[in-house]
């Protein structure tokens, strides 16, 4: 039962990866006992199952994944949040006020359009929208630092193998980072100039995630770029 | 009338020197629309085109979204200056029909059950027009749609072959299409042996017609090369600077 690529080679939509006794995983699909990729990206065999961890695809929301939303619509009961997926999302103003009033309350005055705010989902299925949640620990409005967006297939890339490359940012670059799982990042740093410092990294990272021996030059990146900002202070 | 033109000469070559089996040369730039979710441009002679995906999004209007599936929606027009004669930027008849043909090539290769209630949106967009622009187009979209993330069974691929001065030619520019005998255009998904789109415009025996459909269909298979070749190029490009 052969495998018909090398582990982390490019592979593009239709490709056979193996044939014989393999469990289809990640973005690839399985046609009596073939497995072809249904995106483009690298391929990995783990003992019988394969995967293909893709270079580009959206977001969808999981129960319990952390994200980061734009909030684009006041409603009678709640608010209508963009997560960056195909779906928009619900806020249930109940989840932020106990005896909620639609006559009394004004929403606008917790979260107002265009405002971001972090949350976890907590429902959502083939036939409902996802619905939110703030009501844990470091949930709500995000009332300072930046939000970048880059592609969520790259999110585990960010974090990297134990939180190595998230650990290693937030020490270089002096900036707390909240990654949501839709592909929106937050950086709070205590100078503009180190959260720049840290977007860029991060679009290093999603420029070059493919690649190998990435936390080194990400790592030595902000080390120049400290130095060249010493220097012309 | 004017005179029937000669289509191939005393040496066997075609009005633009091809031979007969050969493809007109092809270019093909994945990404190059920044603003949508994926993206594609073709080169095909003197055929050019831009493919632009949005979604999965939520489907306007609403009444449109299917409850079991994505709906996949597509435009193809061209431009006013994309033919000799200025062309009205209204949606023509052939347009509508270009729009249906395209869709219905390039459904059956996306996983539309996975993402119910959405849609997913693809224009086409005919810069120049040259012969062979619905081929060209799902080339394209197919691309497009594969760096819009969108998960596939496989590339669509498409490639046209006809009859011209009585011969059986591969891709058909303007003129052939016009004054030959004969058009077939035919889409492929190339690893998964299906055909996702076959039409005949013109008169060919059984046997003609047979010849055709496996010379497009080998067409076919020399662009899919090309096709997985441009998705792969964005990525090899960034490993081979860092090394």
């Amino acid at each position: 039962m052969p495998t018909l690529y090398e582990n982390k080679q490019l592979v593009t939509p239709g490709d056979l990866l193996a044939e014989g006794d393999y469990i289809a995983s990640d973005n690839t699909y399985k046609e009596g006992d073939r497995i072809y990729a249904s995106r483009l990206g690298l391929v990995n065999y783990e003992r019988r199952k394969v995967y293909v961890v893709a270079l580009s695809a959206f977001y969808v929301p999981v129960v319990g994944d952390l994200v980061i939303g734009k909030v684009v619509e006041l409603n009678t009961g709640g608010w209508t949040v963009d997560i960056n997926a195909p779906y928009l999302a619900m806020l249930r103003a109940s989840d932020v006020l106990s005896r909620f009033k639609p006559q009394r309350d004004d929403l606008s005055r917790f979260f107002d359009i265009g405002d971001f705010i972090m949350a976890t989902v907590v429902a959502c299925d083939r036939t409902r929208d996802p619905l939110l949640t703030v009501r844990e620990k470091g949930l709500g409005k995000v009332n300072r630092g930046q939000v970048v967006k880059i592609t969520p297939t790259k999110i585990p890339r960010v974090i990297g193998r134990k939180g190595s490359m998230i650990g290693m940012l937030k020490n270089e670059t002096g900036c707390n980072i909240t990654v949501g799982q839709n592909g929106l990042i937050l950086a709070e740093g205590r100078t503009p100039s180190d959260e720049r410092l840290a977007i860029m990294a991060i679009r290093k990272i999603e420029m070059e995630s493919h690649t190998s021996g990435l936390t080194n030059r990400v790592t030595e990146m902000i080390r120049k770029q400290k130095e060249g900002e010493a220097r012309i202070e | 009338m004017s005179e029937k033109p000669q289509l191939i000469d005393k040496k066997g070559l075609r009005v633009d020197g091809r031979k007969l089996d050969e493809l007109r040369p092809i270019e093909l730039t994945v990404g190059s629309v920044d603003n949508a979710d994926g993206s594609a441009y073709i080169e095909q002679g003197k055929n050019k085109i831009v493919a632009a995906v949005y979604g999965p999004r939520e489907t306007h209007p609403r009444h449109l979204a299917q409850p079991d599936k994505a709906v996949l929606r597509c435009r193809y027009h061209m431009a006013p200056f994309s033919v000799e004669e200025r062309k009205s930027p209204a949606p023509s008849r052939r347009e509508m029909e270009l729009s249906k043909v395209i869709r219905e090539a390039l459904e059956p290769s996306i996983f539309l059950e996975q993402y119910p209630r959405t849609s997913i949106d693809l224009f086409i967009e005919v810069l120049q027009a040259d012969g062979g622009t619905r081929c060209a187009s799902v080339t394209a979209a197919s691309l497009a749609l594969a760096d819009a993330g969108i998960p596939m069974r496989d590339l669509t691929v498409a490639c046209a072959s006809g009859k011209v001065d009585g011969k059986i030619a591969l891709d058909l520019n303007d003129t052939e299409d016009k004054e030959g005998e004969a058009d077939v255009p035919v889409s492929l998904m190339p690893n998964l042996d299906v055909i996702t789109l076959l039409q005949m415009d013109g008169m060919l025996t059984p046997k003609e017609f047979e010849e055709a459909l496996s010379l497009a269909i080998d067409g076919c298979n020399r662009i899919y090369a090309l096709q997985k070749e441009a998705l792969k190029t964005k990525y090899i490009a960034i490993e081979e600077e860092l090394e």
